[in-house]
C-alpha cells in the first residue's frame, strides 16, 4: 500500500547545482534538506577566481545565493553530512544520513575568527589546493556559509586553547559524530565532480615539479582571497612568471587513462585563466594555451576566445604535449610537443594543466546505497528524453555528476531537477514549509524618533580596535537616542531577544546596529525588528568592522573616532527614517508559453504537473518545432517515437490549452499580472497568466556559400537526414563542411550542435554503406562531454577529419559537371583535390527571425547574434532581468534536445516559485511620483532599465507612475527627474543629505 | 693574555637553594640571580642574556617532587627544553645553558656543578656573541628566537605541554610525548624561521631569494612562511621590482 507523499526534498551536494535546486525547491512551497559532506555549502564554485564568459568573479555572484540558502527558513542545512541508507519508493522515502562532529555548536558559534587566530596548530589548507596553510580550527573560506567553525579532528592535539578564548562558549570537544532519518518525497543528487588526479599524468611532472599546477590550483593562484593574495607567483621561488603554459585535456579525451570524455568545460577555463593571469601581472606575461580542439561551443564563448586571441594575445598551439620537463636550477618547465610535423621544445616559467573532471568519489558507494545506475564512466545514468532523471523513480539528478558540464548548464539542470522533484509531490506543496507570522505594525508616524543603539564587539573583530564602550557612551549623549548598548555579538540568537525586549521596554521605534556589513546582516535585524512590531525599515546599520577595525587595524584612536562618525551620520538619517510597506501582488497562477516545440512543451507539461494552468502558443499547425525534423539520434533513441508521445500527453493534459498556428501579439502587465492577446483561428483571445516562458527555438540557417541552392549535390545536414531517411541517399564520395554561417567574421559564435549532427550522419552513412568515403573539414571538432564517443567511433569507422581555418576555407567548384572541394591538408602540408558525389553542409543554427518581435513586446533584450538575453549567463540562465519572464531551448542558444528539456523543465521550476505564491510580497524601497510635480517629461520611463515607470492620463493630464512590482529601488529616475517629481523610498534626500552632513559636522566645526 | 673568564648567570630557586648561596664558595664569573622558582624563568629572559654576551646561563631548580609550588620545576624542564631547540636553531650552543635539579641540603653538590659548568664553559670558548665583535647573524638569530618565545603560539603550546602530557588532551586521549615533541620541534623551527624573516623584513623590504638565503632554507618554504606570515598579519607585499615581489613586516598587535 502506497505511503502518503512528502511535502519535502532531499538534496544531495551543496555546490551551486545544489544551491539552486534547494533554492527553487523551497521558494516553491518544499521543504528541502540540503546534506553537504564539507563543513561549508558552495562547492568547486566557491573557489574559482572569475568565471567565463563574463569574468564576474566567482564568489561575488554566488555568495548571495550562499546567504539565501543559509537563511532560508525551508532550507535545512546538513553539512559535514553523507547519506548512508534508503528505504521507500518515490513520494514517500526514508533516508538515513550521518553527520560527522563538527566540534562545535553550530546554534552558539559566531563565526568570530578569534578561535582560528589563537590556534597553535596548522595543518594544509585544502582549500586552497595544499598551497598554503590554515589553523586545525577553521572555516574553508571567508564567506562560508554556515559561518560556523570546525575543529579538523586529525589534525588538532587537543590543547584546549580554542575552548579558552571562545567567548561564545561554542566548543564542545565531546561531540559525537550522529545519525538521523529524513522524510522526503523526492530526493536530488548534485554531487558534482572530483577533478582528475594530475599524478596520473606522470609525464608531465605534476607533484614532482613545483611550478607545474593544476588549473583548480591556479584559481586559488587568481583569487585574491587564495594563497598568493591573488599575486600570481610560482610556488618554487615566489617569483613572477613571464610565460605560462596552459596544456589542455589534461585527464580528459584521453584513451590510455580510460577518460575517453571530454571535460566541456576545460577550454573556457583554460582561456579564461590565461586572461585572468594577464590581468593580474604587472609585467608582460605570455600566455600558450596548447590544445587539440578549442570547444567553445557555448553561448558567445567564441567571441570570448577571439577576443582571447586578438585582444589579450594569448597564443594557441594545436598539439598534444608529449613531455613537460624541470631545468632543476631555475624552475623552468620545458614543454615537449609536435607541431606542423615538427618536433619542438619551448621553455617556460610556469605550467598549468587544464584538468578534467571526474566521477565524484563517493559515486559509487552512492549508487548503492541509492540503488542508481552508473554509466561506464561512473557518471550518473541518464536518458536522452530524460536528462535529469535517475534510473530509480523519484531520484533526480542535475550538474557535473550527470556529465561534465559548466556552470550555467549545471544551474539551469538543477532548476530542471527541481521542477520533477517537485512534480512528483506537488500535491503536498505548502504542507511542510514553516509559515511566519508577525505582529501587527505599530504605527509610530505621530511619535517622536526613539532610537535604540546596538554597537557590536564582534568578539574581538571590532571590540579588539575600536574602543565600542566608548562608541556606546558617544551615541547615548546623540538626540533621540533613548538607550545604547554594547554587546559580545549584536547577531547571536540572544541579542535578538535583547533587541525585541528593548525596543518594548523602551517604546524605540528606529533600531541601528553598527556592526559588521549589512549585505550579509541587514536581513537578520529587519527581521527582528518586525518581529517586535516595528516597520522592517525602520532599522539601519553602521559597518565599523570593515570600515573601522578592519581598514584602520593599526590606528585603533582612528578607528574609534571613524566608528562615532559613521554612528553619528547613521543616527541622523535613521531619525528621518519612515515606515515603507512592502507592495502585495496578486498571482494569476497561469503560465503562457510563447513556443510549443520541445521545449515549450516540456515546460507546459512540467507547469501542468504542478498543478497550473497553462496556455501554449505555436505558430505552426503543428507542434514539435525542430524536432520534427530529428529522424535518428546519435544516442539512438527514435525521436519520432517520443515526438508522439510528448504531443499526446501535451494534447490530453486538461491543464494545457493549446494554441496551433497562433500568435501572440500583446503582453501587458508584469509578474503575476499579466494579460495578453492570442490570435487563434483568426479571432484574438485574451488570456490572463502570472508567468511567460519564451521558447520560440531556432532555425536553420540557409547557405550562400559553397554552390549551395545552385547544385542540387550541395546539401545541408538536415536535408542529407531527410534523404537518408527516405533512402535517397546514395554516394561513394561524401564531403562534409563545418562551421556554415557560424565562426565566420560576421557570425563569429558556434553553433554548438553541427559538429555533433555531422558525425551522426557521418556515422549513419557508415551504416548504409561502410564503402563510402567521408571526409569531415572542421575548424575543431566540438564533439563536448559524453559525445566524444561518437566522434573516436566515427575515426575508427573509419571517417576522415581534417582541419581547416577560416584563412583557408575549402573551395567548391563545378568542374565539367563534376562537383570538386579543393582543400588544404595540414598534416601532409598539401591541397587536396577530391571530387565527391554529394557536398554536405553543416549549416548553422540561427535565430529565429520572430525573436525581435517577440523581444520588442516582452521588452526583453537579445544578444547581439539575436538570441534572446538572459538575466544573468552564469547563474540566471532561464530568467530574464524582468520578473516573471522566462527562457528555455534554442530561443536561449543552439542545444541538444537533452539540453532543451533540461532548460525547459528549468523554466517550469523558475516560474513555479512565482505561481506556487497566491501573492508576492515585493521589495518595500520602490520610487514613487508625486503626480502634481510630474510634468510628464518622460524621462524617468527612458531611464528606468526595467519598465518599470508607466504613462498614465489622469483628469486630462499624462503623468509617470511607477509599478511597484517591477521597481527595483536603484532611484536612478528621482535623480534625473526635472521637477524632483520622484522620491525613492528609505533613500530620500532629505536622509541622504542629514546622513552626509552628519558625517561632515566633526571636521568642519574643528 | 689573559686566561678566558666565561660571564655566567646562574638561578638559583630560593627553596633549594635555602642556604644563602651567596655565601658558597664559587667562582667570582658566577653571578647568582636568586629567584621564587625555576618556573619563574621566562624564556625571553635567558635568550635576553645571550644576546647581552654571557657565556652561559644556568638554571637550578628543586628535584622532581620536590617543587614548592607543586609543578614549577617541570615547567622550567619544558621551557628549557624549547630554549635549547631555539638555541640550535640560532647556532648557539645549547649546552651554554643547563637546567639541574638540585635539593637545599646539597651545598657541595651546588658548588660542584658550578664549577664543572664554569669549566665546560672554559672549554667551549667565548660565546659568538660576546666580546668585541660578535657574531651579526647569530644575534638576528636570537632576536628571532626571542621573539619567536614570546610569541602566543609558542608560549601556548610549552605551557600546556605538561598538562596535555599528564592528563591527555581534552578529548580524553593519552599524548605520546614522542609525536608531542616531534611536532613542538617543527612548530619551534617555523616560528624561529618565520620571526627571523620578521626581523629581516622590519629593516627593509627583502625578496624571497634574499630572504631563503639569510634563513637557509628553500625559497619555496620561505614563500609558504611568508604567506602564514601574511595570514596572521605579519607581513605585506610592500611592492614589486620587475618579477619580485618584496615583502615588509607588519608591526604585530
Amino acid at each position: 500500500m502506497a505511503e502518503e507523499k512528502v511535502g519535502a526534498v532531499l538534496v544531495v551536494g551543496g555546490g551551486v547545482a545544489g544551491i539552486q535546486a534547494a533554492l527553487d525547491l523551497a521558494d516553491s512551497g518544499f521543504k528541502v534538506y540540503l546534506i553537504d559532506q564539507s563543513p561549508s555549502i558552495g562547492g568547486v564554485m566557491s573557489k574559482l577566481d572569475k568565471t567565463f564568459p563574463t569574468n564576474d568573479c566567482a564568489m561575488c555572484i554566488l555568495a548571495p545565493k550562499l546567504v539565501a540558502t543559509g537563511r532560508h527558513p525551508n532550507i535545512n542545512l546538513v553539512t559535514n553530512g553523507e547519506v548512508i541508507g534508503l528505504n521507500g519508493e518515490a513520494g514517500n522515502f526514508e533516508v538515513k544520513i550521518r553527520k560527522r562532529s563538527r566540534y562545535i555548536n553550530e546554534e552558539k558559534c559566531n563565526g568570530c575568527g578569534l578561535c582560528a587566530q589563537k590556534c597553535p596548530v596548522e595543518a594544509i589548507d585544502m582549500f586552497n589546493e595544499g598551497l598554503s596553510d590554515r589553523s586545525a580550527i577553521y572555516i574553508e573560506y571567508p564567506q562560508s556559509v554556515p559561518l560556523k567553525f570546525m575543529i579538523d579532528r586529525e589534525k588538532c592535539i587537543g590543547c584546549g586553547t580554542c575552548q579558552e578564548i571562545c567567548k561564545a562558549e561554542a566548543i564542545e570537544y565531546d561531540q559525537q559524530d550522529s545519525e538521523a532519518t529524513l522524510k522526503v518525497g523526492s530526493i536530488i543528487l548534485a554531487p558534482g565532480f572530483e577533478p582528475f588526479d594530475a599524478r596520473l599524468k606522470s609525464e608531465y611532472g605534476y607533484g614532482r615539479f613545483p611550478n607545474v599546477v593544476t588549473s583548480i590550483e591556479f584559481e586559488r593562484i587568481l583569487s585574491a582571497s587564495g594563497p598568493y593574495g591573488g599575486l600570481v607567483l610560482r610556488p618554487s621561488d615566489g617569483e613572477i612568471p613571464r610565460k605560462i603554459a596552459f596544456i589542455q585535456c589534461v585527464g580528459s579525451r584521453d584513451a590510455q587513462l580510460g577518460n575517453n570524455y571530454c571535460s566541456a568545460a576545460c577550454c573556457m577555463y583554460g582561456i579564461k585563466e590565461a586572461v585572468i593571469a594577464k590581468e593580474h601581472v604587472p609585467t608582460k606575461l605570455d600566455c600558450t594555451i596548447f590544445y587539440m580542439d578549442i570547444r567553445a561551443y557555448g553561448k558567445e564563448f567564441d567571441d570570448y576566445y577571439n577576443r582571447a586571441k586578438e585582444e589579450h594575445d594569448i597564443r594557441f598551439v594545436r598539439s598534444r604535449v608529449a613531455s613537460v620537463t624541470e631545468d632543476p636550477s631555475t624552475g623552468n618547465l620545458h614543454v615537449y610537443y609536435v607541431e606542423d610535423g615538427e618536433p619542438k621544445t619551448e621553455e617556460f616559467n610556469m605550467v598549468v594543466l587544464s584538468i578534467g573532471m571526474q566521477p565524484p568519489k563517493n559515486a559509487e558507494k552512492l549508487a548503492e546505497v541509492l540503488g542508481i545506475k552508473l554509466n561506464g564512466y561512473k557518471f550518473c545514468q541518464t536518458e536522452l528524453f530524460s536528462p535529469v532523471e535517475t534510473s530509480k523513480p523519484g531520484i533526480f539528478v542535475c550538474g557535473a555528476f550527470v556529465a561534465p558540464k559548466d556552470i550555467p548548464e549545471s544551474v539551469a539542470q538543477a532548476s530542471g531537477a527541481a521542477a520533477r522533484a517537485m512534480s512528483l509531490i506537488a500535491s503536498e506543496r505548502g504542507k511542510e514549509i514553516v509559515k511566519k507570522e508577525y505582529p501587527p505594525e505599530r504605527d509610530v508616524t505621530l511619535e517622536e524618533p526613539r532610537i535604540g543603539v546596538f554597537v557590536c564587539h564582534c568578539g574581538i573583530n571590532i571590540g579588539g580596535i575600536v574602543n565600542v564602550p566608548e562608541v556606546v557612551e558617544y551615541a547615548k549623549k546623540l538626540p533621540n537616542v533613548v538607550y545604547a548598548e554594547a554587546n559580545l555579538y549584536t547577531c547571536s540568537q540572544d541579542t535578538q531577544e535583547i533587541i525585541r525586549e528593548k525596543i518594548k521596554e523602551y517604546n524605540l521605534n528606529r533600531v541601528v546596529v553598527a556592526s559588521c556589513t549589512p549585505r550579509t546582516h541587514e536581513p537578520l535585524f529587519r527581521e527582528t525588528v518586525r518581529e517586535a512590531g516595528l516597520n522592517p525599515y525602520l532599522f539601519e546599520m553602521a559597518n565599523i568592522r570593515d570600515q573601522c577595525s578592519w581598514v584602520h587595524m593599526h590606528e585603533p584612536e582612528k578607528a574609534t573616532e571613524k566608528a562615532k562618525d559613521l554612528v553619528r551620520s547613521v543616527l541622523a538619517k535613521a531619525r528621518l527614517l519612515k515606515p515603507l510597506k512592502k507592495p502585495i501582488i496578486d498571482v494569476t497562477p497561469v503560465g503562457l508559453i510563447i513556443g510549443g516545440g520541445v521545449s515549450g512543451m516540456t515546460a507546459a507539461l512540467e507547469l501542468a504537473r504542478q498543478g497550473f494552468e497553462v496556455h501554449l502558443v505555436e505558430r505552426e499547425k503543428e507542434p514539435g518545432g525542430h524536432l520534427r525534423k530529428i529522424h535518428y539520434l546519435l544516442e539512438g533513441e527514435d525521436p519520432k517515437e517520443r515526438l508522439n508521445r510528448l504531443v499526446k500527453e501535451v494534447m490530453e493534459n486538461g491543464k494545457i490549452h493549446v494554441y496551433l498556428g497562433a500568435e501572440v501579439t500583446e503582453v501587458s502587465g508584469f509578474v503575476g499580472n499579466f494579460k495578453s492577446k492570442i490570435i487563434h483561428n483568426g479571432e484574438e483571445k485574451e488570456v490572463e497568466h502570472g508567468i511567460v516562458i519564451v521558447a520560440t527555438g531556432a532555425v536553420e540557417y540557409k547557405p550562400t556559400e559553397y554552390l549551395y541552392g545552385k547544385d542540387p549535390r550541395v546539401i545541408t545536414q538536415r536535408e542529407l537526414e531527410e534523404k537518408i531517411t527516405r533512402g535517397e541517399f546514395k554516394a561513394k564520395n561524401v564531403v562534409m563542411i563545418q562551421c556554415v554561417g557560424a565562426r565566420t567574421e560576421e557570425k563569429p559564435n558556434c553553433a554548438r550542435i553541427c559538429c555533433g549532427q555531422a558525425i551522426k550522419n557521418a556515422l549513419k552513412i557508415k551504416e548504409v554503406s561502410p564503402e563510402t568515403d567521408v571526409y569531415i573539414l572542421y575548424k575543431d571538432v566540438r564533439s563536448y562531454g559524453f559525445k566524444e564517443d561518437y566522434y573516436r567511433k566515427a575515426a575508427e569507422k573509419g571517417v576522415l577529419f581534417i582541419n581547416y581555418d577560416n584563412g583557408r576555407k575549402p573551395k567548391v567548384t563545378n568542374e565539367n559537371g563534376k562537383l570538386k572541394v579543393t582543400f588544404w591538408e595540414p598534416t601532409i602540408k598539401e591541397e587536396i583535390e577530391i571530387k565527391p558525389d554529394a557536398v554536405v553542409l553543416s549549416a548553422a543554427t540561427v535565430p529565429n527571425p520572430d525573436n525581435k518581435r517577440v523581444a520588442e513586446m516582452l521588452k526583453v533584450p537579445l544578444t547581439k547574434d539575436g538570441f534572446f538575453l538572459e538575466a544573468h549567463m552564469k547563474l540566471r540562465p532561464v530568467d530574464f532581468a524582468t520578473d516573471g519572464i522566462f527562457l528555455c531551448g534554442m530561443a536561449h542558444s543552439p542545444k541538444f534536445i537533452d539540453e532543451s528539456i533540461a532548460q525547459a523543465c528549468a523554466a517550469a521550476s523558475r516560474a513555479t516559485t512565482i505561481l506556487s505564491k497566491k501573492t508576492l510580497e515585493m521589495e518595500g524601497i520602490v520610487a514613487s511620483v508625486d503626480e502634481d510635480l510630474c510634468s510628464g517629461c518622460r524621462i524617468c520611463e527612458y531611464l528606468c532599465p526595467y519598465g518599470a515607470i508607466e504613462m498614465k492620463e489622469k483628469n486630462g493630464k499624462i503623468t509617470a507612475h511607477v509599478i511597484e512590482a517591477l521597481c527595483k529601488g536603484c532611484g536612478v529616475c528621482g535623480t534625473a527627474c526635472p521637477t524632483k517629481a520622484i522620491t525613492l523610498g528609505h533613500f530620500t534626500t532629505e536622509e541622504i543629505m542629514a546622513q552626509v552632513k552628519a558625517a561632515l559636522m566633526e571636521e568642519i566645526t574643528a | 693574555m689573559q686566561a678566558f673568564e666565561p660571564k655566567i648567570i646562574a638561578f638559583a630557586c630560593k627553596w633549594c637553594t635555602s642556604k644563602e648561596v651567596e655565601e658558597l664558595q664559587v667562582p667570582s664569573n658566577v653571578k647568582i640571580v636568586k629567584v621564587r622558582c625555576s618556573g619563574r624563568i621566562d624564556p625571553t629572559i635567558i635568550l635576553e642574556l645571550f644576546t647581552r654576551g654571557s657565556d652561559g646561563t644556568i638554571v637550578f631548580g628543586c628535584p622532581l617532587g620536590e617543587c614548592h609550588y607543586e609543578t614549577g620545576n617541570l615547567h622550567a624542564e619544558k621551557k628549557i627544553k624549547m630554549l635549547k631547540k631555539l638555541m640550535s636553531l640560532s647556532g648557539l650552543n645549547s649546552e651554554r645553558l643547563r637546567l639541574e635539579w638540585i635539593s637545599p641540603l646539597e651545598e657541595a653538590k651546588f658548588t660542584e656543578i658550578i664549577r664543572d659548568f664554569v669549566g665546560q664553559m672554559k672549554t667551549l670558548g667565548c660565546s659568538p656573541l660576546a666580546g668585541e665583535k660578535p657574531d651579526v647573524n647569530m644575534l638576528i638569530n636570537l632576536e628571532a628566537a626571542k621573539s619567536a618565545a614570546e610569541d602566543f603560539r609558542l608560549r601556548v603550546l610549552v605551557g600546556r605541554e605538561k598538562w596535555l602530557l599528564d592528563n591527555g588532551n581534552v578529548y580524553g586521549e593519552p599524548v605520546n610525548e614522542g609525536e608531542f615533541d616531534a611536532l613542538l620541534d617543527e612548530i619551534v623551527k617555523a616560528e624561529f624561521i618565520r620571526h627571523k624573516i620578521h626581523y629581516l623584513t622590519r629593516e627593509k623590504p627583502r625578496s624571497l631569494k634574499e630572504l631563503a638565503a639569510f634563513v637557509g632554507i628553500k625559497p619555496a618554504l620561505v614563500l609558504r612562511h611568508i604567506m602564514n606570515m601574511r595570514r596572521k598579519g605579519m607581513i605585506a607585499l610592500d611592492r614589486i621590482e620587475g618579477t619580485t615581489p618584496l615583502y615588509k613586516a607588519l608591526e604585530v598587535q
